[in-house]
């Protein structure tokens, strides 16, 4: 992992032997984190795992989840801070900012700041795709729920049908994802350069999209092993770890929502 | 060793061991804050230290003391939160009166811009048509080379004299409008009481009323690359007939230098190279 | 094979009733040696030893590059080093010490300890355990590493604050991602820290039971987890700012530098809490034991840990009293840092009554710690002064704070540390340590530590700014007494290094229960603990 980071940061340096080091690194992290995942998932088939086991790992994955949210707190302040402090500041409520430095010029959210005035560029509106993807994401919980409720009623088929339902929905989200960043960059002309606005709207989205790139490979992985059958009715906590997870980025989701999207 | 250790206390000023009171009657106020606080906490200090002191000497096994087994008494809890307590609201509300004199930046008869560089302040008399930089002086620059070989304390005011002196007419309530045009830096003047950080992009506002005539030395105190330390601030106090004399000479294009400043002005020609 | 007899008294506190037997699986079969084992092991032993001596390099790191400090201070003047390299001094220092000799040695001290003392076999998730640990070197290696980079290496303070922490050159992408993989690795270890409390513990172990310093790990663990993560995202919106273009501290987008700082001291008020929480429950551990005498006021110490941390989330902006904040904003962070004073006075209160009439004995644990409580109330006071706003217009970036957090984190928190290695050295080496080495290691400690860092307070207060490379000569004879301070302490240091390889070595066996007025589940077995430990819980009543 460290060989990971050392290369992405040669590459934002721009040195040359970047790539390498990246891959390098890319496939050292993955080959760990895939054998810790071996070992952990070979325990649990055998069912090596006490109630005690199973419990820490739950306690893992609630703190885990629990320092994500404040991962994306920080960007969130980011966004409040921007919207209800600096961007006033900026446009007259602070008399002396405004006049000494930025000629009285008024802002309103959104706004790319005081410097970009004159760049023409639109915000992204919540409808259609970010509303239709919050239906997705939405749906895609539910589709979970009752794939739950199917591995607990021991309902194989049920189970794995609705896995497969919930990680298609996940790939959609992210290709319209995808889209909307590319209707943002050919069409709107909003970047991540686009200030206040762009930098708050990319990293909130890009942060959470990674999340979904990364609950999606998750629900993936466990709709494998439950076609393999790994998991039964009364324990797990494989799968249930994935769900939190995904319930989790699903609610992330919908604070960006309501607060880039449509507030 | 020894010997610095005893001769470092013995020559050292008094004044060196204290904060400054100031020249104006915020800075003596702050003053005030620091020593009742200071005091408070010196009190609090030898009582608890007191007893815990004592115990040391006098509850110790070479004494042949048996221990005692207590482990609580809620009574004693409540007392020594609630104390504290009553105590910190007493440091509050000198506090908050201060706090509150010091952030009302109306009523002001004069304003001046104060822009932070790397690493020179540049001031600005708001309506007066007159602004200039401020820099380290050419002595204490010679001097403050690596290996320069030449001794600090033959500088007169070693990293504290500036080419050109900010000037304020004494007995006038004076604006301060700081910002900073690259990073962050912060315009110190403990003579005044006031520390504000000059943000770019941002402007920060203080007052202040000078109630002396003198020169007052103070300095950059927020990290802002590599000469942070040698971007020092000079104020110099006149009475106000003094003052409006030498505003009128800078208007004129005259250097507005007074008899006591030694330094070479930077001509308005550098200036509005910049 | 080691076994204790079952129904093993305890001395003071609660009856524990030993239903363990203890396995020494030294010689296991199937179990890797040599540096295989080290790289592997999920053994929270070997673990916590590899924290503790990687914290303790660590430290005489940190600690020679704030030799490279003082001695340019020593004399106005610049004698050896360039002002930029001063700075990078300065910052590096900081890092060091914070992220790499003080947390990974509480961490250390919660992998050895924390199994011991609740009766858990070993951590909850010992393979993550591993993890945590590796990470730590290689983020260290990579941070290190950009001191030789084209540009040197990050200058700009340990808050890296923007703008200036953009005119970092090659170096800048560097630092962040060590700052990643270094808080991922606290994560993971706070992680475990609270499975393992919540989940180890032997039956029997009430919360309410627990040893404080297993408590306040607790704590500490929420708050890692809490604030490491906003660090990671204040520092990930700088590297956007450098490298896309994103304006998050930039007035020109309509963004602002001050915004870093606020997100900067949500992280940094909580951490400098972790860094001295695992202290407080060091010091409540020991000053019982040596005082023959149970703690006095457990539930409030508890209580007051709470407080503590709860506290920590909402006074973050008395770091930036000078940025120019509203006056509500200015007046709220100054009531809320003010009332911090109370749950931490309980604390000094609970410990000077744990002495009051008890039998004492002044050990090098209990002399450590008794220094402790004396030099971190000095640092309280002067944080109290800081918190009074005006005031702290003043004292700002002066050496005032730099003499009242050395106060906190030396006296305190590093003493603290101190203390614990020495409590705990015989239960990990099996051997008592030299009485007579850890005397001279603590006087040398205390009376050069106060003349390093006492004399800041005057210079902070006569007006000299930190993070300066050269001063003014009203400056020079302070300066010249802190520098002779800070080289007697550092060699100070070396006694303990000295002490350590030779307890570490050999010496006089330790008993299981080293020390008399010990209590808890750590003293039940053997010393040195076997490598696995309560592979069947024991009950505590
Ligand atoms: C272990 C670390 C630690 C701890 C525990 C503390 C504890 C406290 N700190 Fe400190 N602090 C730092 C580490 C720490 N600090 C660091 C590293 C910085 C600088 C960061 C940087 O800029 O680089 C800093 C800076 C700092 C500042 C900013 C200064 C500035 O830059 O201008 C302030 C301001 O309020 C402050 C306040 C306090 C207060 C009020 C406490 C309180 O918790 C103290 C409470 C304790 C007591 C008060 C003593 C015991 C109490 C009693 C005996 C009860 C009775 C007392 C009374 C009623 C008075 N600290
Ligand atoms: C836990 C944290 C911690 C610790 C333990 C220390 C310990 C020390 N600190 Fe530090 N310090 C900070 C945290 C800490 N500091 C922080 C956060 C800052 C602010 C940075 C900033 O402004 O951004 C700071 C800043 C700081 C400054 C101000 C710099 C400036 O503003 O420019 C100074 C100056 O005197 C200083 C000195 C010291 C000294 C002398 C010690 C001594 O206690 C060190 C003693 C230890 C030794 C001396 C090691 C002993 C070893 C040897 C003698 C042999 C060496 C051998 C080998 C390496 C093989 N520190
Ligand atoms: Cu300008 Cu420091
Ligand atoms: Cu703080």
């Amino acid at each position: 992992m460290t060989t990971l980071v050392v290369g992405i940061a040669m590459y934002l340096e721009g040195m040359a032997v970047s790539t390498w080091v990246m891959g390098a690194g890319g496939l050292i992290t993955a080959w760990f984190v895939f054998g810790w995942f071996r070992d952990v998932v070979t325990e649990g088939v055998k069912g090596l795992y006490s109630d005690q086991v199973d419990r820490s790992l739950r306690w893992g994955m609630i703190w885990f989840i629990f320092s994500e949210i404040m991962f994306f707190a920080a960007f969130f302040g980011a966004l409040f801070y921007a919207r209800t402090l600096s961007v006033p500041w900026l446009s007259g409520e602070d008399a002396a900012t405004s006049r000494m430095l930025w000629d009285s010029m008024a802002l309103d959210w959104p706004t790319a700041g005081p410097a970009n005035a004159g760049m023409e560029w639109q915000p992204m509106s919540a409808w259609p795709l970010p509303t239709i993807n919050t239906m997705i994401l939405l749906t895609s919980g539910m589709t979970l729920t009752v794939a739950h409720h199917a591995l607990k009623a021991g309902n194989r088929a049920k189970l794995i049908g609705f896995m497969w339902a919930t990680v298609l929905l996940g790939m959609i989200f992210i290709g319209l994802q995808g889209y909307e960043y590319y209707e943002a960059y050919a069409h709107l002309n909003l970047r991540m350069d686009t200030g206040i606005y762009g930098s708050t709207f990319f990293m909130l989205t890009g942060f959470h999209g990674m999340h979904v790139v990364i609950g999606t490979l998750m629900l993936l992985v466990i709709t494998l092993r439950c076609m393999k059958g790994h998991f039964q009715p009364e324990s797990h906590f494989g799968f249930e770890g994935a769900a939190w997870y995904w319930h989790f980025v699903d609610v992330v989701w919908l604070g960006l929502y309501i607060f880039v999207y449509i507030l | 060793m020894a010997a610095a250790l005893i001769a470092a206390p013995a020559s050292a000023d008094f004044s060196l061991l204290n904060m400054t009171q100031g020249v104006t009657e915020s800075s003596r106020d702050i003053y005030g804050l620091h020593m009742t606080i200071f005091t408070i906490t010196v009190v609090i200090g030898v009582g608890v230290f007191g007893a815990m002191f004592y115990s040391i000497f006098r509850h110790r096994k070479s004494r042949g003391v048996e221990p005692s087994k207590f482990h609580h008494s809620t009574t004693m809890e409540i007392v020594w939160t609630v104390i504290p307590l009553v105590i910190l609201v007493a440091m509050a509300v000198p506090a908050t009166q201060v706090l509150i004199d010091l952030d009302d930046t109306t009523n002001s008869e004069m304003t001046v811009e104060v822009t932070g560089y790397q690493w020179f302040w540049g001031y600005k008399y708001k309506g007066e048509d007159v602004q200039f930089l401020s820099r380290l002086d050419t002595d204490s620059d010679r001097a403050r080379r690596l290996d320069s070989g030449i001794q600090p304390a033959s500088v007169d005011n070693y990293l504290q004299n500036v080419d050109q002196r900010l000037v304020l007419p004494v007995d006038t309530r004076v604006r301060f409008q700081i910002t900073g045009a690259d990073v962050i830096h912060s315009w110190w003047m403990p003579d005044l009481g006031w520390k504000k950080d000059a943000i770019p992009g941002y402007v920060n506002e203080m007052w202040t009323e000078i109630e002396e005539p003198g020169v007052y030395r103070g300095r950059c105190a927020e990290l802002c690359g590599r000469d942070h330390g040698f971007m020092p601030v000079v104020v110099e106090a006149l009475p106000k007939a003094e003052f409006d004399e030498w505003l009128a000479n800078r208007q004129a294009g005259g250097t507005g230098m007074t008899a006591d400043s030694d330094e070479t002005p930077e001509t308005d020609g550098e200036l509005a190279a910049r | 094979m080691a076994s204790s007899p079952p129904g093993n008294e305890n001395q003071t506190g609660e009856t524990v009733e030993m239903t363990a037997t203890t396995y020494d699986h030294a010689a296991h079969e199937g179990e890797p040696t040599g540096f295989k084992r080290w790289l592997v092991t999920t053994n929270h032993k070997d673990i916590g030893s590899m924290y503790l001596l990687f914290s303790l390099a660590m430290f005489l790191l940190g600690g020679a590059m704030a030799l490279v400090i003082r001695a340019e201070l020593f004399q106005p003047g610049l004698q050896i080093v360039d002002p930029y390299f001063f700075n990078q001094m300065t910052t590096m220092h900081a890092l060091v010490m914070i992220f790499g000799a003080v947390m990974p040695a509480f961490t250390g001290l919660a992998n050895w300890m924390i199994p011991l003392m609740v009766g858990a076999p070993d951590m909850a998730l010992p393979r993550m355990n591993n993890w945590s640990f590796w990470l730590l070197p290689f983020g260290f290696a990579v941070l290190l590493s950009t001191l030789f980079m084209p540009g040197g290496g990050p200058a700009g303070g340990w808050t890296m604050y923007p703008p200036l922490m953009l005119q970092t050159g090659t170096a800048f992408p560097f630092v962040i991602f060590a700052i990643h993989v270094l808080g991922i690795s606290s994560i993971m270890g706070s992680i475990n820290v609270i499975a393992t409390i919540l989940n180890m513990r032997a039956p029997g172990m009430s919360l309410m039971k627990m040893p404080l310093f297993v408590w306040t790990w607790l704590i500490t663990a929420y708050l890692m987890i809490a604030v490491m993560p906003v660090l990671a995202g204040a520092v990930t919106m700088l590297l956007t700012d450098q490298y896309f273009g994103t304006t998050f501290f930039s007035a020109a987008g309509g963004g602002d530098p001050v915004l870093y700082q606020h997100i900067f001291w949500f992280f940094g008020h909580p951490e400098v809490y972790i860094l001295i929480l695992p202290a407080f429950g060091i010091i409540s551990t020991i000053i019982p034991t040596f005082a023959r005498k149970p703690l006095f006021g457990y539930s409030s110490m508890v209580y007051a840990t709470a407080s503590i941390a709860f506290l920590s989330f909402i006074v973050w902006a008395h770091h930036m009293f000078t940025v120019g904040m509203p006056l509500a904003g200015e007046l709220f962070f100054m009531y809320s840092t003010m009332l911090i004073a109370v749950p931490t006075g309980v604390k000094v209160f609970n410990w000077v009554s744990t002495m009051w009439r008890g039998a004492m004995t002044f050990e090098a644990p209990m002399l450590f710690a008794l220094a402790f409580v004396f030099l971190f109330t000095i640092g309280g006071f002067s944080g109290l002064m800081l918190a009074i706003a005006p005031a702290d217009f003043q004292y700002h970036d002066t050496y005032f704070v730099v003499a009242h957090f050395h106060y906190v984190l030396v006296t305190g928190a590093v003493f603290a540390i101190l203390a614990a290695a020495y409590y705990w050295m015989p239960k990990w080496t099996g051997h008592m340590y030299s009485e007579r080495l850890a005397q001279w290691h603590f006087w040398m400690s205390v009376i050069f530590v106060n003349v390093l860092f006492f004399p800041q307070h005057f210079l902070g207060l006569a007006g000299m700014p930190r993070r300066i490379p050269d001063y003014s000569v009203q400056f020079a004879d302070w300066n010249m007494v802190s520098s002779i301070g800070g080289f007697g302490f550092g060699f100070a240091q070396l006694i303990f290094v000295w002490l350590l390889i030779k307890c570490i070595r050999g010496g006089q066996q330790a008993e299981a229960k080293a020390w008399e007025g010990a209590s808890g589940l750590e003293w039940d077995v053997p010393s040195p603990a076997p490598h696995h430990t309560f592979d069947t819980p024991p009950v505590v009543r």
